[in-house]
């Protein structure tokens, strides 16, 4: 029987997964935005599995919110991207460091 | 007569400014028509003023002309008050600066500054009326600071010369620590009275003298005796009394026209007139005037020693002025108010005269001023010789010249001034007046001998020019030399005895020396004749005699003197060491003070410890804190998860 405690393991694995690539990422700009959506989808998961384990189906509305907002975002995030890319030439995240204090 | 009064203040000012902003325009010579027609209506309307107090039967008149300002109660206003005192004291300045501007014209012929000069004297005049026509205090103090404004600007005329730029602002410096205690004193008067008005505070003195004041917590003292110390502070700086005496000698920098009108007969009798004004408040209090008697008698005795050994023939004239001015000091102090206006008045001509005759000496010796290197002018200069004859008499007081009144009578009302309590204070001035005569005596013939009289010590250089100066300057001279030698005659018997002042200057019965005298007085002519049996005759008859003996009959004596008394010699010459602590004590330590202020508090605590010591640990923090800012998304991406971490977990666990 899979229960409440799979599917808050598998999003919690997910989230840290998706930390991991951000951190450990040291090339390429567009797979810490895939990471952030990773991120997303983990929360997702948990809302889920407590909308199911609680019978309360809110959770699921705001899943749908959050997909619906991490869409556009994700649209906003490659719009940069692409625009990043035109002025700089390159999108490797070693060389953004133009905030080093 | 509001008119008269308003053309008379007004006519001088009109014309400075005119010769002041349209020199260029106007020339050098409409520059000193405009001021002297000016000034010369000023004085003839003066006189107008004068004549009818005196024989027209005018009252005083105490007229209001502008309020300039009315904040809580305390009315601030431009007025005049015009009675015999000031009718009197604006006679002797129009006439005195009438007479001066005139022998500008001939003293300034060549100076580049002529138009400028010539605005600055009108100004002065101006300022001087506006003094004492003034019927309350606030005026007062406008023209008291305007006449030191003008006396500033005039010593420092020449002011390419290093020596009359010190020299001015020595006087500016000076003034402004007797001006101090001069506001003090006015500031103490209208916190007793609420008023600045003459008329108030003269009518409220009685209240003012019933009134404690602690100047010191725990030590009250009579209000009356601060306010009057405090006014008389101001006017030992205007008079030039010492301590506050250093300023006059340096004055004579500036060009000699000024020394005559400013720093001998007018501005620095403004104290003597002030307070001769004030005499309703200090005749209540005793203290005051033992503190006015004693600094004058110090002042007329010691500041006539340093005559004595000055050799610049202008200094010689200053130290006789401060003398002078002791002594109208000591007879304000013997509550003898007529005296001391009645010796201001003499003085103010024989005085001007004398350095107006000095000038024209100067003139005559191309702007060479050592006495030392004059001798015999007598033959060269005969108008001078003859004029300076006078006004040196005057000054020592030969039986029958003006002085000879005005000085005689003010060591009688000194003698007769040993009221109750005076004691130790009566013997000090009494001593020092008549001493001060011979002392007068030795140093104005000293320096008449050696000018005029003796071997012709001068350069062949300077010898094969000497003339007589220009009409400009010897019709001044003569001028001045007529008052010099008779109004003393005319005028003693009413300006001292025939109650002339009438309500201008109150004297308390206890105190009215001159009443006593005048019941002995018996005519000019009588006071002639008991001259040889007075002693202060004999003492100014010795005093030059002693200068002849010692300077031309035997010119090696005073040398002798000197190397043998060289302590007191150097005493002397160093004047006291008053200059020596002024400058290294006072002006030396307070540039002490204000450059430690400047270098350790400025400078190294608030610049480098506050303010740039902020800069700097800011930047050092900054300088660690940068090293976590790397500038790379993951590095802030990290460093938000642990934030959040940390925040989650402690809302989960310390929660």
């Amino acid at each position: 029987m899979i229960g409440l405690q799979h599917y808050l393991t598998l999003s919690a694995m997910l989230f840290v997964l998706s930390i991991v690539g951000i951190i450990i990422n040291r090339r390429n700009l567009i797979l810490i935005l895939m990471c952030i959506e990773l991120m997303l989808l983990a929360v997702n998961f948990n809302f889920i599995a407590f909308s199911r384990h609680l019978g309360d189906d809110t959770g699921q509305v705001f899943v749908f919110f959050i997909l619906t907002v991490a869409a556009a975002e994700a649209a906003i995030g490659l719009a940069i991207l692409v625009v990043l890319f035109r002025n700089r030439r390159s999108i490797n995240v070693q060389e953004l460091n133009t905030m080093k204090g | 007569m509001y008119n008269y009064y308003l053309t008379i203040v007004l006519a001088p000012l009109a014309a400075a400014v005119v010769a002041g902003l349209f020199g260029k325009q106007i020339g050098r010579a409409g520059a000193h028509w405009i001021t002297i027609l000016a000034v010369g209506l000023s004085c003839g309307l003066s006189v107008v003023v004068l004549k009818e107090m005196f024989w027209g039967g005018a009252l005083a008149e105490n007229i209001h002309v502008y309020t300039w300002a009315v904040t809580d109660g305390l009315r601030m206003e431009v007025g005049f008050l015009v009675d015999r005192l000031t009718a009197l004291m604006m006679v002797v300045v129009t006439f005195v600066s009438f007479s001066v501007h005139i022998y500008t014209i001939g003293y300034m012929h060549d100076d580049p500054g002529y138009q400028r000069f010539f605005s600055y004297i009108s100004l002065f005049t101006f300022s001087m009326l506006m003094l004492v026509m003034s019927n309350n205090f606030l005026q007062l103090f406008f023209g008291w600071e305007a006449v030191g404004l003008v006396s500033y600007l005039l010593i420092g005329f020449w002011y390419k010369r290093e020596s009359a730029i010190f020299a001015n602002l020595k006087a500016f410096l000076v003034n402004r620590v007797g001006d101090f205690g001069f506001i003090l004193g006015i500031s103490a008067i209208v916190m007793f009275t609420g008023s600045l008005d003459y008329a108030d505070v003269f009518g409220q003195a009685d209240s003012i003298a019933a009134q404690q004041f602690e100047v010191f917590p725990g030590t009250p003292w009579n209000a009356m005796t601060v306010a009057c110390i405090l006014l008389f502070i101001g006017a030992m700086g205007k008079s030039a009394q010492a301590p506050l005496h250093v300023w006059l000698p340096d004055s004579m920098e500036g060009p000699t026209p000024i020394s005559a009108l400013i720093h001998a007969a007018t501005m620095v009798t403004a104290g003597i007139f002030m307070v001769a004004r004030m005499s309703p408040l200090f005749e209540l209090s005793e203290t005051a005037l033992a503190v006015v008697i004693t600094i004058g008698a110090i002042t007329a005795f010691f500041m006539g020693l340093l005559g004595i050994v000055q050799n610049d023939i202008k200094r010689v004239v200053a130290y006789s002025t401060l003398s002078q001015l002791g002594y109208m000091t000591v007879a304000l102090g013997a509550s003898a108010y007529s005296a001391a206006i009645f010796h201001l008045m003499t003085h103010a001509f024989f005085k001007a005269l004398l350095f107006l005759a000095a000038g024209s000496v100067i003139i005559a010796m191309h702007h060479e001023q050592d006495i030392r290197k004059m001798g015999g002018l007598r033959k060269y200069m005969p108008i001078t010789y003859w004029t300076a004859l006078i006004g040196s008499l005057a000054l020592i007081g030969f039986p029958g010249s003006s002085g000879f009144f005005s000085k005689d009578l003010l060591i009688e009302a000194v003698k007769e001034s040993h009221w109750q309590g005076q004691g130790a204070v009566y013997w000090i001035a009494y001593l020092s007046v008549l001493l001060g005569v011979f002392v007068t005596a030795l140093y104005s013939f000293r320096m008449f001998f050696l000018v005029f009289h003796g071997k012709e010590r001068m350069d062949e250089e300077t010898k094969s020019h000497l003339h007589e100066s220009p009409w400009v300057v010897t019709v001044p001279l003569i001028m001045l030399a007529i008052p010099s030698a008779i109004i003393g005659w005319i005028t003693v018997n009413d300006v001292l005895f025939n109650n002339y002042f009438g309500d201008a200057i109150v004297v308390s019965s206890a105190h009215d020396v001159l009443a006593h005298i005048g019941e002995s007085f018996h005519g000019s002519l009588a006071l002639l004749q008991h001259a040889p049996q007075t002693p202060v005759f004999w003492l100014a008859a010795a005093g030059a005699f002693s200068a002849w003996f010692l300077y031309l009959k035997r010119p090696d004596i005073p040398a002798t003197i000197q190397s043998k008394l060289s302590g007191l010699y150097t005493l002397l010459d160093r004047k006291y060491y008053f200059d020596d602590l002024y400058i290294k004590g006072f002006a030396a330590g307070g540039r002490g003070i204000g450059s430690f202020l400047w270098e350790k508090g400025d400078q190294l605590i608030i610049d480098d410890v506050i303010v740039n010591g902020t800069a700097r640990s800011v930047g050092r923090l900054a300088a660690v804190m940068r090293q976590i800012q790397t500038g790379y998304l993951y590095t802030y991406a990290f460093a938000m998860i642990i934030g959040m971490t940390m925040l989650l977990s402690w809302l989960i666990w310390f929660r």
